[in-house]
């Protein structure tokens, strides 16, 4: 435990070695691991392994690269060195391809396996969530079969439990936006949790060529759910997707979203995880023509206990495309856990690539610990542009004093500083209802740290 | 007019090793409007736990001793309720606030402070104006308070909310150190234009003279080890320049 311990008092540190690993991984590829020991002279550390350290107390500490992480999968190349990049992440609509989690796993590292309330390793037969819809004239939602051609067009999975939920679901809910058509109001899915066994469920939003609408996911309620949502942004389409998180206190929720962008299209993310024991989403944004243009922004803000991770992925595969992402995230009380993972893969054909992530975390108290891994692979160097940046600071004695030496009472300072950093991503959501409803629950969440 | 009473003021922090270590040994000192008081001394004489102490800094701990404005104790008073009665401490390191833009930190503090929200048309020309004069970039007030900026641009930003607060009482720890010679001309300008109102008492921390060619004080005080060694006129500020500390440590006393 004593380790444990010293792990989360170094947090800030642990995290930013973590990133300049993971950088220098990710630019020099292969011969960054040149003259690194192999074999039987590689030392081994309790609680590492090659990717790093076993970040989840709660997860089983089985041998370093060995067992089932290590076998290859579907697509698997994954002799020994599992996830060395990005492209190389087994992906498959079978959940039998995955074998078992460990928790050892590159994407399952920071995830408390045993909080999952059985996602990854009981069969996803409970009810799905209902599905509550409002949408404008001309958008229509509707129940499609397993069988349509459309799923299975925008993503496949990259992991067990979304796997899991591929394989369990039995009718999907598809968001159809008919060509050139100009969305008057929001299309809102509210998402409400039908009970504790573990669902599955599964979503596909399809934007027509050159049209133009916001879709919100609205999840509340309690669930144990596993979640595929698939959007399909046709060419020149102009699509926004805003995934709301409000569940109740214990809900378990993994949610991956995949993107698939057309020629010219622009694509909006914004994933707000407020609620929830366990809240894991994983957005990824793939170019398949050029001119695309992307930006995922997310906030997140974790109480005492909670347990909140995005993991994202911008696969920049073809040229001339344009991506921005901006995640931040604000912790209070004792053992709130945020994980930000961004991966940006630039491949050799996207050329002229123009790409920057962000990612800020605030620790509003002690006790709290905010993971934050950017990973860049440039696979050309003829782009236009790529960077990433992440921070996580402490709001503490002096911020405080220094505010209130100027008069500013302390709950209004507190107020003052959490509200102006979040303030950034719900700005971007732009649909006013839903920025008000956001605001009073950051405001909600700020009178807890207050009391 | 208003008074600023310090009577036999004794104060101590404790240390990272928890020992407590007693740094003010009985400081009394008065300060009224239109008053500008150097106070001088080698470090770690105390001089900047006397600027903290003040403003209620919760490391200090009061021993013993008073602190009162117009009779009012200070002492009794939170961070914020000192800094609305008009107390205003123009800290030795800013700190960056995260996630808080200069003009909110500013409006929402000028509204702390005046009980109302500032009339949004003169407050955007005040701060505008104020700005330039202090040769601070029109774009710093978009940007995260303190985030970023240089030690001289933090300096500056301190004075800006010095002219903007009007208090009744500043006190500028150490406002001068690090700040090159121009610089340190604009936030003299900064502090006399201020002075110049009429309503303000000034409490001028400083390890140099060099400020008080710009400043000129009506008093001074020589602190060493925690207490007033020697207060005048402002040629002892003349007589520091030229002697330095020596003769109050206790090796200068002996050479002396």
């Amino acid at each position: 435990m004593s380790k444990l311990n010293d792990t989360v008092v170094n947090a800030a540190e642990n995290v930013a070695e973590t990133v300049a690993e993971k950088v220098s991984n990710a630019v020099e590829g292969v011969k960054a691991r040149i003259g690194a020991p192999s074999g039987d002279r590689r030392v081994r550390i309790d609680g590492f392994t090659e990717e790093g350290e076993n970040l989840s107390p709660l997860n089983d500490a089985s041998p370093v690269l060995g067992g089932d992480s290590s076998k290859s999968h579907s697509h698997g190349a994954g002799a020994g060195i599992p996830d060395s990049s990005r492209a190389g992440r087994p992906t498959s609509f079978r959940r039998a391809d995955f074998g078992k989690l460990t928790g050892r796993e590159e994407d399952w590292r920071f995830t408390p396996l045993k909080r999952l309330r059985g996602l990854h390793t009981q069969d996803l037969t409970g009810t799905a969530p209902e599905v509550a819809v409002v949408a404008p004239e001309g958008i229509t939602v509707a129940g499609i079969g397993r069988d349509d051609a459309r799923i299975g067009t925008a993503g496949i999975p990259e992991d067990l439990v979304a796997a899991a939920a591929w394989e369990a679901f039995t009718e999907a809910t598809l968001v159809s936006i008919p060509k050139d058509t100009q969305a008057d109001g929001t299309v809102t899915l509210s998402i409400t949790g039908a009970g504790t066994e573990p669902a599955a469920q599964h979503i596909v939003i399809e934007a027509g060529a050159f049209s133009k609408a916001v879709v919100v996911l609205d999840h509340k309620g309690s669930a144990t759910l596993s979640q595929n949502v698939e959007i399909l942004v046709g060419d020149g389409a102009e699509l926004t997707v805003i995934t709301v998180q409000d569940w109740d206190d214990d809900a378990v929720h993994a949610s991956a979203q995949y993107a698939r962008i057309g020629r010219d299209a622009r694509f909006k993310h914004v994933a707000v995880s407020l609620g929830g024991d366990l809240v894991r989403v994983t957005p990824s944004s793939k170019f398949t023509a050029p001119g695309g243009d992307v930006e995922m922004y997310g906030l997140y803000y974790a109480d005492a206990g909670q347990h909140l991770e995005q993991r994202l992925f911008v696969d920049h595969a073809v040229a001339n495309c344009k991506s921005r992402v901006m995640y931040k995230g604000a912790l209070q009380g004792k053992d709130a856990h945020t994980v930000w993972v961004g991966d940006v893969l630039i491949r050799k054909e996207a050329e002229g690539t123009d790409t920057y992530e962000v990612n800020r975390n605030l620790l509003l108290t002690d006790g709290g610990r905010a993971d934050s891994v950017p990973n860049l692979e440039i696979e050309t160097g003829l782009i236009e542009g790529a960077g990433h940046a992440s921070a996580t600071g402490r709001f503490d004695d002096e911020h405080l004093f220094y505010l209130m030496a100027r008069g500013i009472p302390e709950d209004v300072a507190r107020r003052l500083v959490v509200r102006g950093f979040l303030n950034e991503i719900i700005q971007q959501i732009k649909v006013p209802e839903l920025e008000e409803r956001l605001t009073a629950a950051v405001e909600r969440e700020l009178a807890v740290v207050e009391a | 007019m208003s008074t600023l009473e310090i009577k036999d003021l004794h104060v101590s922090i404790e240390t990272e090793q928890g020992v407590k270590k007693q740094i003010l040994k009985g400081v009394s000192l008065t300060i009224n409007t239109g008053e500008t008081h150097a106070i001088m001394g080698p470090n770690g004489s105390g001089k900047s736990t006397l600027a903290s102490t003040i403003a209620g800094h919760p490391r200090y701990t009061v021993d013993s001793g008073s602190i009162t404005l117009d009779g009012e104790d200070v002492l009794e008073m939170s961070v914020d309720e000192r800094a609305r009665a008009g107390l205003f401490l123009a800290m030795q390191y800013p700190v960056e606030v995260p996630g808080v833009t200069m003009t909110n930190f500013l409006r929402t503090a000028k509204t702390a402070i005046d009980g109302e929200a500032p009339s949004l048309r003169h407050w955007t020309k005040d701060v505008k104006n104020a700005m330039s004069q202090l040769r601070i970039d029109a774009d710093f007030a978009q940007r995260n308070v303190n985030e970023g900026f240089s030690g001289g641009e933090k300096k500056r930003v301190e004075i800006l909310q010095l002219e903007l607060f009007h208090p009744k009482f500043a006190i500028l720890d150490e406002t001068d150190s690090g700040l090159d010679v121009d610089a340190l001309k604009v936030v003299s300008e900064g502090v006399n234009r201020e002075h110049e109102a009429g309503n303000m008492g000034t409490l001028l921390i400083t390890h140099y003279t060099r400020i008080l060619r710009y400043i000129k004080p009506d008093f001074v005080h020589v602190f060493v080890d925690g207490r007033i060694a020697e207060q005048g006129g402002p040629e002892l500020a003349d007589r520091l320049e030229e002697e330095g500390y020596d003769r109050f440590t206790k090796t200068g006393a002996v050479s002396a």
